[in-house]
């Protein structure tokens, strides 16, 4: 079964930067640029520019020179930061654009999941759009007839199939849409982030679903910040950054590496020009920071340890009620928690007048398990509005403790590992 | 179930690689999506009207009260002559395929943007977008002919046998939609100005054809050289078809149908060779 089904020669894809203004530009504007276009290169050329210097910082690759090969029934995890061209090479893969340059090879009818929802009309029924989507993912009428029921039963929507989409919940939406999209029975399966959305039950069956795709023998490539269903779905993971290949392999390995390469820990980050630093027109932070309770952010944090992660920051509009949420994600990529201070208003329940203030989080001792975690941030305002977030502020690593009995070995299973009361008692002496 | 065993046995190969200039029409291939073409032009006849009061009603509404304003002030007012029959029939004649033109024109030039995010995420010929477009149109032309009929009956006016050829002059019309559609619809995803010429386009084709007007005006050989805008042998046929208005327009026809195939071939390789920027300017 060592069919070669996906083979990669050298692709490359450029884009323009500033694609977005290109898309609108106007007959007047093309027509001036191209009267002028001369002249500008003229003028490069005379102060000594080569044209393609003084072009070169307007274009991106956002793939360069990629050759890879796939082979029947692998089921392959693409991994890589915001913009590093995972979402382009399935693009290219699918033929939604074309390459710059370079040659693929692909044998086999291909299905795409880049959005689940794609072609959802909102004026439709649950039944027309069935038809509608599933042809437009490339099923056949008759195969979308013989799955009908299926499709539904999967969705769990059966009471509402005759109603137009628009009153659908996003979530019953994004059900049906992944039923149909997950009933296409093509060789090769490109799935693009689909898991981010619906609630963790449905996310659970998504996952069981595509574990059957990969079990039927076909092939699947799976793009996902999603670490865990990566490792739980894929046996080979390629690591993509900044268009190229950084490693290509099993995906135990390549995904320990992209984690130890991406998580330097940041324990205390300080920014002293309030323009530059991170924030909007309403809020800009100063400083942000873990440490013990009782240090600073150069001593280590154990499990055992109570400690606070800090921030300091400006708030610049007058009476503003802004709450700071934070969410801790675990080296799998789990959050651990989210918390918000729920009991006291930021600041004693009362609005921010204009100033600098300081808020910190306090995490019990005994709650975290061992290993890198990386916190979140938000700030929302009026309960409403997330008017900022960063995902990448502070991260620690949390370490086993020396005082801690060693009764097992290696890690604890779980994402947190919290201290639990346990009882035993006595019913009958036999 | 033929075709899907036929899948499994030898699996089809895609090569995918940069095209370079002028790049074939790969009409099989549209044909091979069929079926999306089908659903896609369901899918427009069923949004077309819908949350609208009078529904499907507009169909009629347009050419008929446009047929009204053109009877007063081009047929009583201004006393244009109408090829020897009744003003308001020898208008309505000629505005309901122009209506199905005009329409066709306006909706298939935003129809690439309008789907945007179709093109963003999933493969298919995007050929088939604006031929929707255009297909969804027939069932509003089918109702105002319907009305047409209608009023024939009125005036008492019985079709002769050249209704025979109504259905190539229907083929005729689509044509000329379809080639200037995919020319607008291609160029409106680079430059949003075509948004904005449509309309203005429109209206100044629409008296650039002689709708509210005879071509029997214009005097040989300037009358058949007036076909090379298709539209003009599209209004004369029909006009000619259905209330057997003397002057047989068979060389403006000729001429007309030749224009319309220029149109829409240039119109597909046009099409075809901006389509690879689609997905990433669009």
């Amino acid at each position: 079964m060592n069919n070669i089904v996906i083979k990669v020669e050298g692709l490359s894809k450029r884009y323009h930067i500033g694609a977005k203004h290109k898309a609108y530009q106007t007959f007047r504007e093309a027509l001036s640029d191209a009267v002028t276009a001369p002249f500008r290169k003229v003028a490069g050329l005379l102060r000594g520019q080569a044209t393609a210097a003084a072009g070169m910082h307007e274009i991106i690759w956002a793939l360069k020179d990629i050759s890879l090969q796939i082979n029947t029934g692998e089921v392959v995890g693409i991994i890589g930061r915001n913009g590093a061209g995972k979402t382009t090479l399935l693009k290219i893969l699918s033929r939604i654009t074309e390459p710059t340059e370079g040659y693929a090879e692909v044998h086999g009818r291909m299905g795409t999941l880049l959005e689940v929802g794609t072609g959802f009309h909102q004026e439709l029924t649950g039944r027309e759009n069935v038809y509608l989507n599933g042809s437009i993912l490339g099923m056949r009428r008759g195969e979308i007839d013989n799955k009908f029921d299926e499709i539904v039963a999967f969705a769990e929507i059966e009471k509402f199939i005759d109603t137009p989409v628009k009153f659908y919940s996003s979530g019953m939406q994004v059900r049906l849409a992944f039923s149909v999209a997950s009933h296409l029975e093509p060789e090769i399966l490109l799935v693009d982030e689909v898991l981010a959305v619906g609630d963790a039950s449905f996310q659970r069956k998504c996952l069981g679903k595509m574990g059957d795709v990969a079990e039927a023998g076909r092939t699947v490539l799976f793009v996902s910040h999603n670490l865990v269903a990566i490792q739980r779905l894929c046996s080979r993971v390629i690591w993509l950054d900044e268009g190229e290949i950084v490693e290509d392999g099993q995906s135990g390995e390549v995904v320990s590496n992209y984690l130890k390469m991406y998580s330097s820990t940041q324990k205390e980050q300080k920014w002293s020009d309030m323009n530059t630093a991170p924030g909007n027109d309403s809020v800009r932070l100063r400083r942000a920071c873990v440490h013990p309770e009782d240090g600073t952010s150069d001593d280590q944090i154990t499990v055992r340890m109570p400690f606070l992660i800090e921030f300091e920051f400006w708030n610049l509009v007058p009476d503003s009620n802004i709450r700071i949420n934070i969410m801790l994600i675990t080296e799998h990529g789990i959050t651990a928690f989210s918390s918000s201070p729920y009991q006291e208003m930021i600041w004693n329940g009362n609005p921010l007048p204009i100033g600098l203030f300081r808020s910190a989080c306090h995490i019990p001792g005994d709650l975290l398990n061992a290993g890198l975690h990386r916190v979140m941030i938000r700030v929302v305002k009026n309960n409403r509005y997330i008017i900022y977030r960063s995902e990448d502020i502070l991260s620690f690593d949390v370490h086993d403790s020396s005082d801690e009995q060693v009764t097992y070995f290696g890690g604890r299973a779980g994402a947190v590992r919290p201290i639990l009361k346990w009882t035993t008692e006595l019913l009958d002496r036999g | 179930m033929n075709r899907r065993n036929s899948t499994t046995v030898d699996l089809p190969t895609i090569i995918i690689k940069p095209s370079r200039g002028w790049v074939s029409l790969k009409l099989r291939e549209v044909w091979e999506y069929h079926e999306l073409l089908y659903f896609l032009t369901w899918r427009d006849i069923k949004v077309r009207y819908k949350q609208t009061v009078l529904g499907a009603a507009w169909a009629i509404i347009q050419p008929f009260f446009t047929m009204v304003v053109f009877s007063l002030f081009f047929g009583r007012l201004a006393k244009i002559p109408s090829d020897g029959v009744p003003y308001p029939i020898f208008a309505y004649a000629a505005l309901v395929p122009w209506t199905f033109f005009s329409q066709g024109i306006t909706q298939s030039a935003n129809s690439l943007v309008g789907s945007a995010n179709l093109i963003k995420k999933v493969y298919f010929p995007r050929l088939v977008i604006p031929i929707a477009t255009i297909l969804s149109g027939v069932v509003d032309f089918v109702l105002a002919f319907i009305v047409l009929l209608l009023m024939m009956f009125y005036y008492g006016i019985s079709p002769t046998v050249n209704v025979l050829f109504l259905p190539l002059l229907l083929l005729l019309a689509l044509v000329t939609a379809l080639g200037t559609g995919l020319w607008l619809s291609a160029m409106n995803v680079q430059f949003r100005d075509i948004r904005y010429t449509v309309p203005f386009l429109a209206q100044f084709w629409m008296f650039a054809s002689p709708i509210a007007y005879p071509s029997s005006l214009l005097s040989e050989p300037w009358r058949t050289l007036y076909g090379i805008n298709p539209m003009v042998g599209v209004v004369e046929g029909f006009r000619w078809a259905l209330l057997k208005t003397d002057t047989a327009p068979g060389a403006i026809i000729i001429v007309s149908s030749l224009a319309a195939l220029v149109l829409l071939f240039s119109g597909a390789f046009y099409f075809r060779r901006m389509e690879k920027t689609f997905a990433d300017v669009v």
